[in-house]
């Protein structure tokens, strides 16, 4: 009986870590999307306001999407881990 | 045909994308076609630190991609230079590889380096080449992708965090290098101005350690988040295995479409990750060569 318990509590907290991770890793992709998103957005109209600035602005955006997607991948990788421990 | 077992796909996606200490060549009906085994060495112990120093997959294929990126500059250097005895302008090998290399030079390290980035520009390149080797030799058929193992990332990682330290300590002297850590914010006085800098010692300290960390893990998460995703689209196919005829072939004719996509998008990955490792150092050391 004390055994059944325990491994249902375990295969629950299994479970609920896989769940978290799950969650997590949507919640950092919306906040990537949305970030990722405005930067091409804002990169593609001011390249069409100046298309002249276009390799400068191509370099600032490639730039600050790495970025966000550093914090992003960091996320990811951790909520992977939970997976794996 | 019919599969017997429940496919562990997790499993598969492991198997392919971890470290072994055996190079497996598989043949594409099943089963190995030939197995390199790499040797075990005795781990070395320096007091309590136990380590392994033998060779493994990612070691060898990492070796291979430092080859080739000496072999195509010995090439290039050799060819450039005969066409230039000749008094002929560089075509074949050495335009091809002059162009990458001016690209990196000018508008990766120079440009972002700002005055001084010449003597960076090797490093730069170093850097840009061997991991577009890597990067690509992992999507050659029985390769490995040297990047996405944290070791070889984090030490990539240590000799840029390196880099950009010891090259702001030498440019901005003992004094201007302690100022990018303890540093008074302009307009504040008095006791604002003592708090405000015991706040932002810790917050400098964590920025220092958190560039080198992030150039890691980017790296290291691009180059296994895509063979995970290719992985798992062909995963697909083995899962529904089970299922009626249409549905078959169904999905796997979508798999094999996307996982031809997704290749296609992981050549443009290789390229950009390897970009972008090199423009983010340039761009680290550039702040820290200038700030004052």
């Amino acid at each position: 009986m004390f055994q059944d318990t325990a491994a249902a509590a375990t295969t629950a907290l299994n479970n609920n870590a896989l769940l978290g991770a799950g969650i997590g890793m949507g919640l950092a992709i919306i906040g990537a999307g949305i970030g990722i998103g405005r930067i091409g957005g804002q990169a593609v109209e001011a390249i069409a306001r100046q298309p002249e600035a276009s390799a400068d602005i191509r370099g600032a955006m490639i730039l600050t999407a790495a970025l966000i997607e550093g914090a992003t991948l960091a996320a990811l990788v951790f909520a992977l881990l939970f997976k794996l421990l | 045909m019919m599969l017997q077992e429940k496919p562990d796909i997790g499993e598969m996606i492991m198997h392919h994308t971890s470290d072994a200490h055996e190079i497996a060549f598989e043949s594409p009906f099943g089963g190995a076609l030939f197995t390199i085994h790499l040797p075990q060495w005795e781990p070395i112990h320096i007091g309590k630190l136990v380590l392994d120093l033998s060779p493994t997959k990612h070691v060898v294929f990492m070796l291979l991609a430092a080859f080739l990126v000496w072999l195509t500059m010995y090439l290039t250097g050799r060819s450039l230079q005969k066409q230039r005895e000749a008094g002929e302008a560089p075509h074949g090998l050495a335009s091809m590889f002059e162009s990458m290399v001016l690209f990196v030079r000018n508008d990766v390290a120079v440009a972002n380096i700002g005055h001084g980035g010449e003597k960076f520009a090797p490093y730069i390149m170093t850097l840009f080449f061997f991991i577009l080797y890597m990067n690509l030799l992992g999507l050659m058929p029985w390769g490995a992708t040297a990047t996405g193992n944290l070791a070889v990332t984090g030490g990539l990682a240590l000799t840029a965090g390196l880099t950009i330290e010891i090259s702001g300590m030498r440019a901005l002297g003992p004094a201007g290098y302690i100022r990018t850590i303890v540093f008074a914010p302009p307009g504040t006085t008095g006791i604002t101005k003592w708090l405000l800098t015991a706040i932002m010692i810790p917050v400098e300290v964590i920025g220092k350690l958190v560039k080198p960390f992030a150039l890691c893990l980017r790296l290291f998460a691009n180059m296994t988040a895509g063979h995970f995703v290719i992985l798992s689209l062909l995963g697909l196919i083995f899962l529904f295995g089970t299922g009626p005829a249409l549905i078959r072939w169904g999905v796997a004719g979508g798999s094999v479409f996307f996982v031809l996509f997704m290749m296609a998008l992981e050549l443009l990955v290789a390229f950009l990750q390897a970009y972008i490792f090199s423009l983010l150092t340039s761009v680290f050391i550039g702040l820290m060569q200038h700030e004052h």
